[in-house]
């Protein structure tokens, strides 16, 4: 069995609004150091399945399909073994 | 013409939707459940606005999945008429019918306002009771309704006179201040503002009773002999 921990955010250069208003909200508490702020998606997933390179394709294939709209969107993805 | 109004779990403009064509057409309307799969009865479909599942993940994401839509991308290939409002516009995008994608309002607000719509092409069959640069008013209610699409795409919008609605005043930072698009085939027609909210004097506005009539227009002139 695979954990798989997937991460969502916007392309970059695409302005993201939300990243927007809580980096002026870090600033505006004291955390001048806060250069930039981007907000996304974590998707955590168990798969049933014991190989990786299997695992692997399954994922890329679900991120690109649905979880992620690959027009503004990238994403990330770790896979871990579990036991099952 | 006979419509249909695609209804998604947590589709809420469904019965604005069904109401507009009966009361401004007087032609047959259905609702059809999402887990149908057969528009062969259907010369326009309407998927109408609301949170279809929830808008998890992204809005119309899921939706985008529902066994109707198939039936809804073969409607389009065969050059019926298609109107997607709001989230229908959502899902259209999602479905990849329409190019682009819907980000959060800039402002983060979700907005609820009735806007200035200039109708930038009144070519279109969803358009033709319009005249060209019409400035129309006609409420919107999202709180993603942000469009976002790349240069390349952008210019092939231009360049084809797809930006069909353009707002007068930016509310929620769409790219180039677009409302409403339609495909390059000109039957598929995406839009943020709710013309079946703009349909009776006691809703403040009428001036979304002519898109309607305009559909119907068309198809009488193409299709009914």
């Amino acid at each position: 069995m695979f954990n798989a921990k997937v991460y969502i955010t916007l392309k970059n250069g695409i302005l993201d609004p939300q990243g927007k208003a809580v980096k002026g909200a870090l600033q505006s508490l004291g955390y001048d150091e806060v250069n930039d702020v981007r907000i996304g998606k974590f998707i955590e997933l168990q798969l049933n399945t014991g190989q990786r390179e299997v695992a692997e394709e399954r994922i890329k294939e679900m991120c690109e399909k649905l979880l992620a709209n690959l027009v503004i969107e990238d994403y990330q993805y770790q896979l871990e073994e579990v036991a099952s | 013409m006979r419509f249909a109004v695609i209804v998604f779990p947590g589709s809420n403009c469904d019965s604005d939707m069904y109401q507009a064509i009966e009361d401004v057409l007087g032609e047959p309307v259905d609702y059809v459940w999402h887990e149908d799969d057969d528009l062969q009865a259907y010369d326009g479909i309407l998927l109408p606005g609301g949170f279809s599942y929830g808008d998890y993940l992204r809005s119309g994401a899921i939706a985008r999945f529902a066994p109707i839509m198939k039936q809804v991308e073969k409607a389009a290939q065969e050059g019926k008429l298609v109107l997607g409002v709001c989230n229908g516009f959502q899902i259209l995008l999602e479905a990849g019918l329409l190019p682009g994608a819907m980000k959060r309002n800039d402002s983060l607000q979700f907005i609820c306002s009735t806007e200035t719509i200039i109708v930038e092409n009144n070519q279109t069959p969803f358009t033709l009771e319009y005249e060209k640069g019409e400035e129309i008013q006609i409420p919107i209610a999202h709180g993603e309704g942000n469009y976002y699409c790349d240069e390349r795409v952008l210019e092939e919008l231009q360049a084809n006179q797809q930006i069909v609605f353009r707002y007068k005043k930016n509310p929620n930072g769409s790219v180039d201040d677009i409302a409403g698009i339609i495909n390059k085939q000109g039957n598929v027609l995406g839009m943020m503002p709710h013309p079946e909210r703009a349909v009776s004097e006691i809703l403040g506005t009428t001036d979304g009773k002519r898109l309607f009539q305009s559909i119907l227009r068309y198809w009488r002139e193409h299709y009914d002999s």
